[in-house]
């Protein structure tokens, strides 16, 4: 029997999550972007690389937890840099009814007071009285996690083509996945861009062992260890589309939260600013839709490195069987198949 | 109701903010039956009409849209941001905000005076957001405004009506405009007490978008304005200090003796 040929478009973190899956289910793939390098113009360069779906559940949909929940075993067994150390989340005393909301708004935590903050985190020792320990959770660094499924990819002989401008129509394979992000607009009217800024730092005074979410009323804020003495800093969540830096007002609310969250990020050096626009429809849900052999995979919002397997898997099983219902809910996520 | 001249048929109007999505939004919307939604102008950068994709989702929901300066901690930002507004939302009504003191949110009414002048002067409509001062008030409308929104407790603090006494006087001294209780508001009887002190209508955000389920909250917050409304004109009675039996004792058959 013929394998299946697919051509996926767009190598950012949900193009290459679909080329690695409908690889794995034996598809010939061809992953083509028309970047210049892995990251190039892609939001996933942006990402905080939290696999978190049960604080998420403190701001979104019940299905980003359900789905997400299997994104920290499929990244797991795919990229060892994978860390398993779940995720803290503090306020300062004043916004302690902030602290009391998330709790009840998300679940799989347990509520921890002094001591076992400073065992898990030593250099928050004494800051906090009480946190919300999420020890399931897990994160990673985007990029290297990126480049892990580029050498993922390469195991199945295959290599990202730069440099490729194609459109969806034209291009070739009996299916073709558009994962295109926000740029696939022409093709989604109905997608929007969400504005995220985000700050590295360089801060040799602190170590954290996973990142910390610090609660605010204005500015909610997490911090992502990425080793080396590295923080990622972010996010912000803007409706709007505006392209270019970082603001001046973003930089320096993010700045000024983490240094309250701790004081020594007063003397940490910046390494980067970023901003881009994160894709997503009305619901702020990923969706796979068919439109004849093309399937569009789009709109993973804030949550890309979280969702980007779910999404992935649908739409390895969508381009393998054309009556799959293409609805995005944990009930339906199917078994794996072959092509 | 007239606010401006437009007759407004619900009583309840609601923010944009801090929804889980457009979509709970607009059915959050939907299901308060509100007929006017405040906007946010400020962080959507309007210079580059960049905030037009959830603009036309807000748009879309076929109710009165009401631009707003949250954030504008100047008269001046104020004032250019009610232009941007004016120009993209085609509308000269605008929810006047000038901050003062970023954790509290308390408004800076002297800011806030001058804006509102400046802008009335230029044929906006001027709906501010001020404190329940009477003084301040008096201003505003000396500066053009014709709606006041005093607030019931700082924005997003779920408090309700802080200062009753004060809400109550600024009624009765300005018996013909039009008032609406603007922020920190948490829960529908915080709403129905407002309504049941006369007040024309209710202006809210956080304690829908961020309920547990904001559409169900958005409905509760519907029924809790028509509550209050309605006994506001059915005219409650003035509490007293002693009971007052709900059946009369005088010509009751006298027992025993």
């Amino acid at each position: 029997m013929k394998r299946l040929s697919v051509t996926v478009i767009g190598a950012g973190v949900a193009g290459l999550c679909c080329a690695l899956e409908l690889a794995e289910c034996g598809a010939r793939v061809d992953l083509v972007d028309r970047g210049h390098r892995l990251g190039d113009g892609s939001c996933s360069w942006q990402a905080g690389g939290m696999l978190a779906p049960w604080c998420e559940r403190a701001t979104t949909d019940p299905a980003v937890a359900t789905l997400g929940a299997l994104a920290i075993d499929w990244w797991a067994r795919r990229f060892p840099g994978t860390v398993r150390n779940g995720s803290l989340v503090v306020a300062q005393p004043r916004d302690a009814a902030d602290l009391a909301r998330f709790a009840r708004r998300t679940e799989r935590f347990e509520v921890i007071g002094e001591e076992r903050i400073a065992e898990l985190e030593p250099d928050l020792a004494g800051r906090y009285r009480r946190a919300l320990f999420f020890a399931d959770e897990a994160h990673l660094d985007p990029r290297r996690a990126l480049a892990g499924l580029v050498n993922g990819l390469a195991r199945h002989g295959i290599a990202v083509r730069y440099g490729a401008d194609l459109s969806p129509d034209a291009a070739p394979g009996d299916v073709v996945v558009d994962c295109r992000g926000f740029a696939a607009r022409d093709a989604l009217p109905d997608l929007r861009g969400v504005r995220g800024e985000m700050v590295v730092v360089r801060c040799p005074d602190v170590a954290f062992a996973r990142p910390i979410r610090m609660l605010h009323p204005r500015i909610p804020l997490y911090v992502v260890p990425r080793g080396g003495g590295l923080f990622m800093i972010g996010a912000t969540m803007i409706e709007s589309e505006r392209r270019g830096g970082a603001s001046v007002r973003s930089t320096a609310e993010l700045l000024n939260a983490a240094f309250a969250l701790h004081p020594a990020f007063g003397e940490a050096e910046i390494v980067e600013l970023g901003a881009d626009l994160r894709p997503a429809f009305a619901d702020n849900l990923p969706q796979v839709r068919r439109e004849g052999r093309v399937l569009r995979a789009n709109g993973l919002f804030r949550h890309g490195f979280l969702l980007a397997p779910a999404l992935a898997r649908k739409v390895a099983a969508a381009a393998l069987d054309p009556t799959v219902s293409l609805e995005m809910t944990n009930a339906d996520i199917p078994e794996r198949r072959r092509a | 109701m007239l606010f401006y001249g437009v007759d407004l048929s619900s009583r309840l109007m609601l923010g944009t903010a801090r929804y889980p999505s457009p979509a709970v939004l607009a059915e959050a919307i939907k299901a308060s039956g509100a007929g006017v939604v405040t906007v946010s102008l400020r962080r959507e950068s309007g210079s580059e009409r960049a905030g037009q994709s959830f603009w036309s989702l807000v748009r879309s929901l076929g109710v009165r849209v009401l631009p707003n300066t949250a954030g504008c901690h100047s008269v001046k930002e104020a004032v250019t941001t009610a232009h941007m507004a004016r120009e993209l939302f085609d509308t000269t009504w605008i929810k006047l905000e000038v901050i003062g003191d970023s954790d509290t949110l308390h408004p800076d009414v002297f800011g806030l005076v001058e804006a509102a002048r400046i802008l009335s002067d230029d044929g906006f409509d001027v709906l501010p957001y001020t404190t329940e001062d009477l003084g301040v008030a008096d201003r505003l409308v000396e500066a053009g405004c014709r709606v006041l929104m005093p607030w019931g407790a700082p924005i997003g603090s779920a408090r309700g009506l802080n200062n009753i006494y004060g809400l109550r006087s600024l009624r009765a001294y300005f018996p013909d405009i039009p008032l609406v209780v603007d922020a920190g508001l948490g829960v529908p009887s915080h709403a129905a007490a407002a309504m049941e002190l006369g007040y024309d209508a209710v202006l809210l955000n956080t304690a829908v978008a961020e309920a547990g389920d904001p559409v169900a909250m958005a409905r509760a917050f519907a029924l809790a304005v028509e509550a209050g409304r309605a006994a506001y004109l059915a005219r409650p009675m003035e509490p007293r200090d002693m009971a007052m039996p709900s059946t009369p004792v005088i010509g009751k058959a006298a027992l025993g003796d």
